[in-house]
């Protein structure tokens, strides 16, 4: 393949989902400066790696290379983020006291849900985008976030009761504990 | 089956990953239970609330803008792919160089590599732009404490962007930054402090591989530190004791991403 071919290849393959990247860097950064920042550099990386896309889903190809390029980032510029986990006792624990509440439908106001959504821990976060607004399969996000398919399920299951609960908390502040 | 077996089974279900035997089981249960009726309603509710189109963001044109205008315009030639750039030379030093001549190369690569006197003379300049930076009470371009103010700085001025880390924490707090210029080109100076005493750590990109620290004899009563790690070389320099700058040099090599 010739350099203009490979240049025009990739405009017509990867750079239709700028828009998946940009969404997926600007949840994981919290901001739009620094989402720019990220997708601009993930986009330039994935032409240079163009070469070693084998034509199978794009845009997983490119969001991959954009989780790589923002956790370098969040690495390199803000070494202190809290990623750290819920353990499993904790969550097991509240499992099994949790009561089953109605929840008023539909949470509507998307600015409460913008907030629950930024105050979950990243790993959580990015799982919650890949499945809900990239509707990737279980199996295309343990390949794409490389982690297995159990801790992308116990990941997704955490983080929906997590914003159940701040949601929950969002409408009836009454019922808070 | 009963709810301890339905519950873990809701969320796949929702996400189209339970198979078909396994769905009939578990709407059925759903038919019989109010309390796996109601969890299976809160989590299709908030599967809705998580696609609003609302929550969404687009890219903004003036990103898709600065992506077209850095990639290669069709007219240039785009640079080639690393992999076939590297089998085309290799191809050409194997047809090209016999054993002899091969071996001629490498001795003359050590030789050249092993000079004392570049070394010597890089280190020289570092102290001196130290010293230099003292002298004219222009230690800092950019004077701030934040990592955030200083690194964007640098944007447009030097050719690579520096990793700036504040080492507060470690009690080196991040004064500022400057540009400099060693070793013929432009690099960038980071200044530290610790207590009254200031820290030079000049950065720019090489290509020699990872070396950790290491003290370098002292210079004029200056303490000399260097290594290289992710493609960066770092000199640190101070009138600080080497145990301290060792420790900063510790810290901050500490904070880059690994």
């Amino acid at each position: 393949m010739d350099d203009r071919e490979r240049l025009k290849l990739f405009e017509q393959t990867v750079l239709p989902h700028l828009d998946a990247a940009y969404n997926l860097a600007r949840w994981l950064a919290g901001n739009d400066h620094d989402a720019q920042d990220v997708a601009q550099e993930a986009s330039l990386r994935a032409f240079r790696f163009f070469g070693n896309f084998r034509g199978e889903n794009a845009r997983a190809w490119l969001l991959a290379i954009v989780r790589n390029t923002f956790y370098t980032w969040l690495r390199k510029n803000r070494p202190l983020e809290n990623t750290i986990e819920l353990d499993d006792e904790t969550l097991a624990a509240e499992d099994a006291t949790a009561k089953v509440e109605p929840v008023h439908p539909p949470f509507a106001d998307a600015g409460a849900v913008r907030r629950a959504i930024a105050g979950l821990p990243v790993e959580f976060r990015e799982i919650v985008i890949l499945r809900e607004m990239e509707g990737f399969s279980y199996r295309e996000i343990a390949e794409l976030a490389e982690v297995p398919i159990g801790t992308v399920m116990s990941r997704l299951a955490r983080a929906r009761k997590l914003l159940q609960k701040r949601l929950t908390a969002e409408f009836k502040p009454g019922d808070q504990p | 089956m009963n709810c301890p077996q339905a519950k873990p089974l809701l969320e796949p279900y929702a996400d189209g990953e339970l198979d078909a035997a396994a769905i009939l089981e578990l709407e059925e249960h759903l038919r019989a239970c109010a309390a796996c009726e109601l969890a299976w309603r809160n989590l299709q509710s908030l599967k809705r609330t998580l696609k609003q189109d609302a929550l969404y963001f687009t890219a903004p044109d003036e990103l898709r803008q600065r992506i077209k205008s850095a990639l290669p315009s069709p007219a240039k030639n785009v640079p080639r792919q690393p992999g076939s750039h590297w089998a085309a030379k290799w191809n050409w030093l194997t047809a090209a160089l016999s054993g002899a001549t091969a071996i001629c190369l490498v001795l003359l690569l050590l030789v050249t590599l092993n000079r004392p006197s570049s070394e010597q003379l890089l280190e020289q300049e570092i102290v001196s732009a130290h010293i230099r930076s003292l002298m004219a009470s222009h230690v800092m371009d950019v004077a701030s404490t934040d990592q955030h103010t200083v690194k964007p700085w640098f944007n447009g001025k030097l050719d690579f962007s520096p990793p700036v880390r504040d080492l507060a924490a470690q009690d080196f707090p991040l004064a500022g930054g400057r540009l400099d210029y060693i070793d013929g080109h432009g690099v960038a100076a980071l200044v530290f402090q610790r207590h009254k005493h200031l820290i030079n750590l000049f950065v720019w990109p090489g290509k020699e591989a990872d070396a950790k620290p290491a003290l370098v004899p002292t210079r004029q009563g200056y303490h000399l530190i260097h290594w290289s790690e992710a493609g960066m070389v770092f000199w640190a320099v101070s009138d600080l004791n080497e145990k301290e700058l060792m420790e900063f040099v510790q810290d901050y090599s500490l904070a880059l991403p690994k």
